[in-house]
């Protein structure tokens, strides 16, 4: 089973980060920069996993963007490389040729797009266009439950009473 | 009208693209705090308002702020707020927020527990959806109890959408509660049949979870047939034609196949039947995989996995083995990686197999990933053995140079360890432990120092090649103190054998007692010194202050400078061999003898452990004694000599164990009474000159083998092992010492500890007081215990045994005898 799941940049800027365990707050800062420094500091040819604590990291990097899980033992490293890159196909055909600036700007998409993905640290769907009927049915849902505001809201007035 | 007033009074909050756009914009860190600050104060303002048009805004722009590293808690109750909400998007936003700012620990677990309940039975499957995930990411204890029912309800759904995620919620409930597991097993009997790619794996996932956590539900897996089942489907994936929607790089839906994989090799563990059945689509799967890509190998790194962990046929195995070694050649670090892993775990059961790929292996110590080095460090220790010894320890002493720092100290004593296993001659032996002792300085644990010395003592036919091969190393570098230590016994031990040629194509050494005097003194002064290294040199000064007569002055002199050092221990061992240089110069020469032959640690060397696990823990064992006591330890000779002080009225010496050392208590007893004993025990000075002239007698006594006796097994029963260590007493005939150690191997402690012991009439015996009277379990601890045999009549010796101790608060009489002693030791 997947531990957690933590995105981010080439800068060590965290980007997303989903945690299938419960850890303290504190804690999850602590790994999350411990993670990071770890990640970062590994030269580009070498191989993508980590043994850290008793688990297994399993990273990859996408342009500036840093894809990193961790595992438990008896999971397949290779495979959870084949999760990153599925994940990455998902958001790609969701936002279009998808760039750091789209995960920043719509981080509650992407954090939607995983889990129709993941659940509880385990693939739920290996079907890309399951995964993407789920999505677009749900975004069609929050458009239909919003009042129509748009342009007057921004601008500070209030429609209805 | 009042409306647009209220909205002009109170501002607008910041839409999260602008709040974004905001932060990314601010130059230092300290701009940012304030952006961040200011929008938190307005966050916190429109919740206190209990506004609720812009809460999902403002939690959205909180859970940014979130990851960026701030403090968002107070958004906890706004999030159980926007799931009460009937609104999509609230809800969204607000299960989000609760996956992200809620841990098991928080009170408002109570509150969503309630919410979940409601939204689990909502008629919008995509809100079922949103509860479900949120169970799946946060499930605590209480939740899991009191939201079991609800999921059961929901695997039997008909919408495979639902269907498959309560399935993941079941297998996330049981992780936390594993006695909820008993609702779930009829649920999951019909899953498999589903076509749904998403119910089968999720399906795979829980009765995979259910099977690792109970026998008895892997027991009736077994049962109902499920390896078939698995067989099948695993079968139709890969015989059915290319479907776009599962395929990952020309392979079948990866994720399934190897989570059906994990699922057949956790069933035909030890289960002959089972591992029948699915021997066929292993190989199948194995041979017709396609293997360009990292998906195909990810399939295949499972089924070797699955192949070596079940009963599976040989040429299976071979099979296995085989696309391991292609791993192991192939370009991509990551597949390399999992091939060292995986051959690591594999090795015990095809050593053989894993042993060809030795090579490979080695090469990959030289890697620059640590990551594989680490891999391949620990495997290429396991595949050391007696025919590959000498070329194996080449490219590990070379690994060990260059090595980083974190790994020496263990590769130290594993080296040593494989070298003590499998050493094929002494003399290489030798050289291998002190090339790691110049190589590794000061990584090295205690643990080697002990063996180090051990291994110098007990090979007495290479006491003067050591001893001059230490001195060269000690005169290159003083700084490394684990060398500096075994150097300084070694010389202090064997220094009149400096200048001897070795018999070994070594250059003899051409040096003077004054030089070898500075080098230690330079070692004792040099403020780098560890004390323990200080204390080993000045006790080898002390020594050699009998090996070098002539120079007694000078050693004299050295040694009373530290009479006023601030380490008690230093200074204890100072004043203490001023005063027998003083008050007790007459039996001086006889104390400092050459020591007896080591005993050897009963574990510290034993060739039998096989298993890498004993093998570690054997080393946390040895690394976990003080430096201290090794010293005291390993010096018995100095133990006896505080003893004899202190029974003189100087000051006793506060800490030192005589338990350990039989030969200590031995001679401390003999010294007790003093008359007799210098006509027994302690030869005369002249004798001693004689030793400087010709090999002294008692390194002929281990020449002959005396101290080489086999040791005696005298009881071995329910984990206790009792041994005696044979040695005649002052290579007489009629005089045997016996050294007794009993161990105990059982799961539990042996208390009140009692061994007796009797003999024939025409024996003398004496038993000395025992080192303790409790064995600790699994090997923990020793009890030891002296015996003295007088024999006459040069009988064979036999000895009846009665032991008695109480375990689990069950007291336990034994009896045994022992008649088989070895016969060197009376004729």
């Amino acid at each position: 089973m997947m531990q957690f799941m933590l995105l981010f940049s080439r800068q060590g800027k965290l980007r997303l980060q989903k945690w299938f365990t419960a850890y303290p707050d504190r804690t999850k800062k602590k790994i999350t920069r411990e993670l990071i420094a770890l990640v970062l500091a590994r030269k580009p040819k070498m191989c993508s996993f980590l043994e850290w604590k008793d688990l297994k990291i399993v990273y990859k990097r996408y342009a500036s963007l840093y894809f990193c899980c961790a595992i438990e033992n008896d999971d397949n490293e290779l495979l959870t490389l084949e999760v990153i890159h599925r994940y990455v196909e998902l958001l790609d055909k969701y936002f279009g040729s998808v760039c750091e600036l789209d995960i920043i700007f719509n981080f509650e998409k992407a954090y939607f797009m995983l889990d129709e993905f993941l659940l509880g640290g385990e693939v739920q769907e290996t079907s890309k266009k399951n995964v993407l009927k789920a999505i677009a049915a749900q975004d069609l849902l929050q458009e239909e439950s919003e009042e129509p505001k748009g342009f007057f809201e921004d601008f500070g007035f209030m429609t209805g009473n | 009208m009042m409306n647009v007033l209220k909205a002009v009074s109170t501002p607008v909050p910041k839409r999260l693209r602008d709040l974004i756009r905001e932060i990314r914009s601010s130059r230092t860190a300290a701009d940012e705090r304030a952006v961040v600050n200011k929008e938190c104060a307005t966050i916190r303002d429109s919740f206190r308002d209990q506004d609720n048009t812009y809460r999902c805004r403002n939690v959205a722009k909180l859970l940014y702020i979130h990851m960026l590293g701030y403090p968002a808690h107070f958004g906890q109750l706004e999030c159980m707020k926007l799931i009460a909400s009937p609104k999509f998007t609230d809800k969204r936003i607000g299960y989000l927020g609760a996956m992200l700012l809620l841990d098991e620990r928080q009170d408002v677990h109570l509150l969503i527990t309630n919410s979940l309940k409601n939204d689990l039975n909502h008629q919008t499957q995509y809100i079922q959806s949103l509860a479900l995930c949120t169970l799946g990411a946060i499930c605590s204890t209480e939740m899991s109890r009191d939201l079991a029912g609800e999921v059961e309800k929901m695997i039997k759904s008909s919408n495979a959408y639902i269907k498959k995620k309560a399935i993941l919620c079941a297998f996330g409930i049981i992780r936390k509660v594993p006695d909820l597991m008993e609702m779930y097993i009829p649920a999951t009997r019909s899953l498999l049949n589903e076509k749904n790619h998403g119910v089968l794996l999720t399906a795979v996932c829980l009765i995979t979870e259910m099977s690792e956590k109970s026998p008895d539900t892997l027991h009736h897996f077994r049962k109902v047939c499920l390896v078939p089942q698995l067989v099948r489907i695993l079968k139709n994936l890969i015989m059915a034609g290319y479907s776009p929607e599962h395929d990952v790089s020309g392979v079948s839906d990866p994720f399934l196949q190897v989570k059906i994989l994990r699922l057949l090799r956790i069933l035909g563990h030890n289960d002959a039947e089972a591992s029948e059945t699915m021997n066929d689509i292993l190989a199948q799967v194995a041979t017709n995989t396609d293997t360009s890509k990292n998906v195909g190998h990810a399939i295949l790194y499972e089924i070797v996995l699955t192949i070596m962990g079940i009963q599976s046929e040989a040429g299976l195995r071979v099979l296995a083995v085989n696309i391991l070694g292609r791993f192991l050649l192939n370009n991509d670090k990551n597949i390399r990686y999992v091939a060292l892993n995986t051959l690591l775990r594999v090795v015990n059961a095809d050593y053989n197999a894993v042993q060809r790929h030795r090579t490979t292996i080695v090469d990959c110590l030289k890697d620059p990933d640590v990551s594989i080095r680490r891999r391949a460090i620990e495997l290429s220790f396991a595949l050391i053995n007696h025919n590959n010894i000498r070329g194996m320890m080449k490219e590990l002493l070379l690994f060990l140079e260059t090595c980083d720092p974190e790994f020496k100290s263990d590769c130290c004593s594993n080296i040593v360890m494989a070298a003590s296993k499998y050493s094929p001659n002494k003399r290489w032996h030798i050289d291998t432990v002190l090339k790691v002792l110049t190589t590794a300085g000061n990584y090295i644990k205690g643990d080697v120092v002990t063996i180090a010395i051990q291994l110098v003592s007990e090979t007495s036919s290479l006491h003067a090649y050591s001893v001059q091969q230490l001195y060269r190393a000690l005169y290159s570098d003083i700084t490394q103190q684990p060398l500096a230590q075994v150097a300084a016994w070694c010389i202090g031990e064997y220094g009149e054998l400096l200048n001897t040629p070795s018999g070994e194509d070594e250059e003899p050494l051409h040096v003077t007692e004054d030089e070898v005097i500075t080098l230690l003194e330079r070692v004792l002064s040099n403020n780098n010194s560890a004390v323990v290294t200080k204390e080993y040199v000045i006790t080898a000064l002390m020594k050699l202050s009998s090996r070098f007569p002539a120079s007694t002055l000078r050693l004299k002199q050295i040694i009373a400078i530290y009479g006023s050092s601030t380490n008690v221990e230093l200074q204890q061992r100072s004043v203490e061999y001023t005063n027998v240089f003083s008050k007790f110069d007459h039996i001086r020469s006889a104390l400092l003898e050459h020591m007896p032959l080591i005993e050897a640690h009963p574990h510290s060397l034993d060739v039998s452990y096989q298993e890498k696990n004993d093998y570690s823990s054997l080393l946390s064992e040895s690394v976990s004694r003080p430096a201290q006591e090794n010293v005291l330890s390993t010096l018995p000779t100095e133990n006896g000599l505080f003893d004899l002080i202190s029974s003189n009225g100087i000051q006793p010496a506060p800490h030192v164990e005589t338990g350990k050392g039989g030969i200590a208590a031995d001679l401390l007893d003999l010294l007790g009474d003093m008359p007799p004993v210098q006509n027994t025990v302690v030869p005369p000075v002249n004798d001693l000159l004689d030793n400087f002239l010709q090999p002294p007698a008692h390194q002929n006594n281990l020449v002959n083998g005396t101290s080489y006796l086999p040791v005696v097994t005298a009881f071995n029963k329910d984990g206790l092992l009792i041994e005696f260590n044979c040695q005649r007493a002052n290579n007489d005939a009629t005089k045997t010492v016996i050294n007794m150690t009993a161990t105990n191997s059982s799961q539990f402690p042996m208390l009140d500890f009692v061994f007796q012991a009797a003999v024939p009439k025409s024996f003398q015996l004496n038993l000395q007081s025992p080192s303790g009277n409790r064995l600790l379990p699994n090997n923990a601890g020793h009890v030891t215990q002296v015996i003295q045999l007088n024999n006459p009549q040069k009988q064979p010796i036999r000895m009846r045994l009665r032991i008695t101790y109480t375990q689990n608060g069950r007291s336990i009489n034994e009896m045994g005898e022992v008649s088989t002693f070895p016969s060197e030791l009376w004729q």
